[in-house]
């Protein structure tokens, strides 16, 4: 009976992504075709002269009617046409595919590095409030939202790379010394792990800590102050008290019964953190020369790829969603709670 | 009942709100220190382009890349501009786009949240759909697109964080509006005759400020990176223009070679601002509600 509600309910959940989709759709719609300018110029690149902007907008059907583009917009997207980059002339979903595993693997990794840092500091001070580590917690937070992404990546870049000279150049995924390790799943470290081939794997690793710093530390604020929150609450809690006077072990009580139940809230909030990071990866991917899709966008960006932009923003948006989506399913399946009064 | 009562009581509440004030600084030091740096970075906004000691665009072949010195305090870049005018010039541009960011989406933001909260029905779904839509985006690569989109000036990265700011505020004074709806002043203004815009202009709105104000507060904070973000990536500001998130992308390509000065400083002066905003919202959502303190 359970699983029945559990599964009614992420299938709503699934049907509430679909109103969020449409309306990408329709703004990124509205950003290729119904801002000011002349959006076939804008396609045809700077270098075209009138005959070929003329010849792009029948190309392109922009002078038919909007609703009528609107429909073929559509269609191209769900057949997962996303337009041709005018500067490589690669189709732009083709483009975004291959370099999705490199944004993917820096992100994550970075996730999870944040993650182990700032869950059990986010623990430690919500166990002693106004002690010091609940002081370094809450300079650590201010700090950390204060921190341009770009700017702490340099400063990283500086100390590590210039001064200590313990890290790699920034340029890239990978030395050019090595080969890229055959694919399986586009993460160099993983896949060079499979091929058994642990020098690319140092090699790769080494490439990833620096931009992956980065972005931790950038993530690191809301997930630890989340983390110290919830956690006070659930520590305050009835059940905590109940917990204690049945005189069960403090580690029992903190992490079995509290931390289990804080943990709930700070899964949710994961979306807004996505939310920051995958812009903040733009940045931090120009900074370190990482060949992800944000690096992509920017290169775009300088010779005013439109279409290569815009598809760009619809990956991350739909990304984004998707993203939700997972964690609010993960959700769902992990609280005992969902669907017990129904 | 004299006749300066009104005023007697204005004046009374003036006070106790400003001993309020005078006691939440004393007892928070930190506060006090994000006031004092909040002046600091809208005093060189103002006064910066008076007290720079270079001009700010002023090239100068011999002295390219001369790290800091008594005679250039923060260095010169490689067109032996001085870094300390520059950065203390960028103050002014910095801070107008993300003050014109946040007002715009402040005025927008609260009057769609507003009517909705207050109204309810058809406009709270236009409301809702239209926040949750813009939500749906990564926001800043909304904000890339937007000015990818729009064209790549200044105007537009005002717009586009403009824009992405939006849905903060329409949500929080729909949630603010909403709870005071139906409260007993509410009831009491409508019986004395209130047209119901009137009620919600004058009677609820001005309730809701003082958590829009902490919002607004940790906003320009976040409104400062972003547009900074934007210019490091290439967007709105073009050289020679100075601003800080363009000058630590003119800076990044020299400090794989050592010469950090150029990228530190100007980056150093944004985080400052940055923190100083972030400080003094947490203060200002102390001095507001004590209760909501995480």
């Amino acid at each position: 009976m359970a699983l029945g509600v559990k599964s009614r309910l992420i299938l709503s959940r699934l049907a509430q992504a679909l109103p969020a989709l449409a309306g990408i759709v329709v703004v990124t719609f509205i950003l290729t075709r119904a801002l000011p300018g002349d959006p076939a110029a804008y396609f045809a690149g700077p270098a075209a002269d009138a005959r070929s902007i003329a010849q792009i907008r029948e190309q392109l059907g922009l002078d038919r009617p909007l609703p009528v583009q609107f429909l073929s917009y559509v269609t191209d997207l769900l057949q997962g046409d996303l337009g041709r980059s005018i500067s490589t002339g690669q189709p732009v979903a083709e483009a975004l595919m291959q370099r999705l595993p490199a944004s993917l693997e820096l992100t994550l990794f970075a996730l999870l590095l944040s993650a182990l840092i700032a869950i059990p500091l986010g623990v430690a001070a919500a166990r002693r409030p106004d002690s010091w580590v609940d002081q370094a917690c809450r300079l650590l937070v201010t700090a950390g939202v204060s921190l341009p992404t770009f700017f702490t990546g340099l400063l990283l870049v500086y100390v590590f790379y210039f001064i200590l000279g313990w890290a790699p150049p920034p340029l890239g995924r990978l030395d050019l010394i090595y080969l890229s390790p055959p694919q399986v799943t586009g993460f160099f470290t993983i896949d060079a792990l499979l091929d058994r081939d642990f020098a690319t794997f140092r090699a790769a690793l080494a490439q990833l800590v620096l931009p992956a710093m980065t972005l931790a530390l950038f993530t690191l604020a809301p997930i630890a102050r989340m983390t110290r929150a919830s956690m006070i609450q659930a520590l305050g809690s009835e059940f905590i008290r109940t917990a204690r006077a049945s005189g069960l072990s403090e580690r029992r009580i903190v992490y079995t019964y509290a931390f289990r139940n804080a943990m709930l809230p700070v899964v949710t909030t994961l979306g807004m953190v996505f939310s920051f990071m995958l812009g903040a990866n733009v940045l931090v991917e120009k900074v370190f020369a990482w060949p992800g899709i944000g690096s992509f966008a920017v290169e775009a960006l300088v010779v005013s790829d439109y279409a290569a932009v815009q598809g760009f923003v619809l990956a991350m948006a739909v990304l984004f969603v998707l993203l939700n989506l997972l964690i609010d399913v993960v959700y769902t399946l992990a609280d005992p709670r969902v669907g017990m009064e129904g | 009942m004299s006749q300066s009562s009104p005023s007697v009581q204005t004046g009374l509440r003036i006070t106790r709100a400003l001993g309020h004030a005078r006691y939440a600084l004393a007892a928070n030091p930190v506060t006090l220190c994000a006031v004092l740096l909040f002046m600091f970075v809208l005093g060189c906004a103002i006064f910066g382009p008076m007290l720079a000691p270079y001009d700010p665009l002023q090239t100068n072949g011999a002295m390219a890349l001369k790290a800091p010195s008594w005679q250039h305090w923060f260095g010169t870049d490689q067109l032996g501009r001085d870094v300390f005018s520059r950065v203390l010039v960028a103050a002014r541009l910095d801070l107008t786009i993300a003050f014109s960011a946040v007002i715009i989406a402040f005025i927008i933001g609260s009057t769609m949240g507003a009517v909705a909260g207050f109204f309810g029905g058809w406009s709270d779904l236009a409301v809702s759909r239209v926040c949750d839509t813009i939500m749906a985006f990564p926001l800043f690569v909304l904000a890339m697109g937007i000015v990818a989109a729009a064209g790549n000036s200044v105007i537009n990265i005002v717009y586009a964080t403009a824009l992405i700011n939006i849905p903060f505020y329409a949500r929080m004074a729909r949630a603010e509006v909403n709870v005071r709806r139906n409260a007993g002043f509410v009831h009491a203004a409508r019986l004395a005759g209130n047209s119901e815009w009137r009620l919600l202009a004058v009677h609820i709105f001005p309730n809701t400020l003082p958590p829009m104000m902490v919002q607004v507060s940790l906003n320009l904070g976040w409104a400062i990176l972003n547009a900074a973000g934007l210019s490091f990536i290439g967007l709105g500001v073009r050289p020679p223009d100075a601003e800080w998130g363009i000058m630590v992308a003119e800076g990044a390509n020299f400090i794989v070679s050592g010469e950090w000065w150029m990228a530190l400083f100007p980056g150093a002066a944004l985080m400052l601002a940055v923190f100083s905003f972030n400080l003094l919202g947490d203060g200002l959502r102390d001095l507001v509600d004590p209760q909501k303190r995480t």
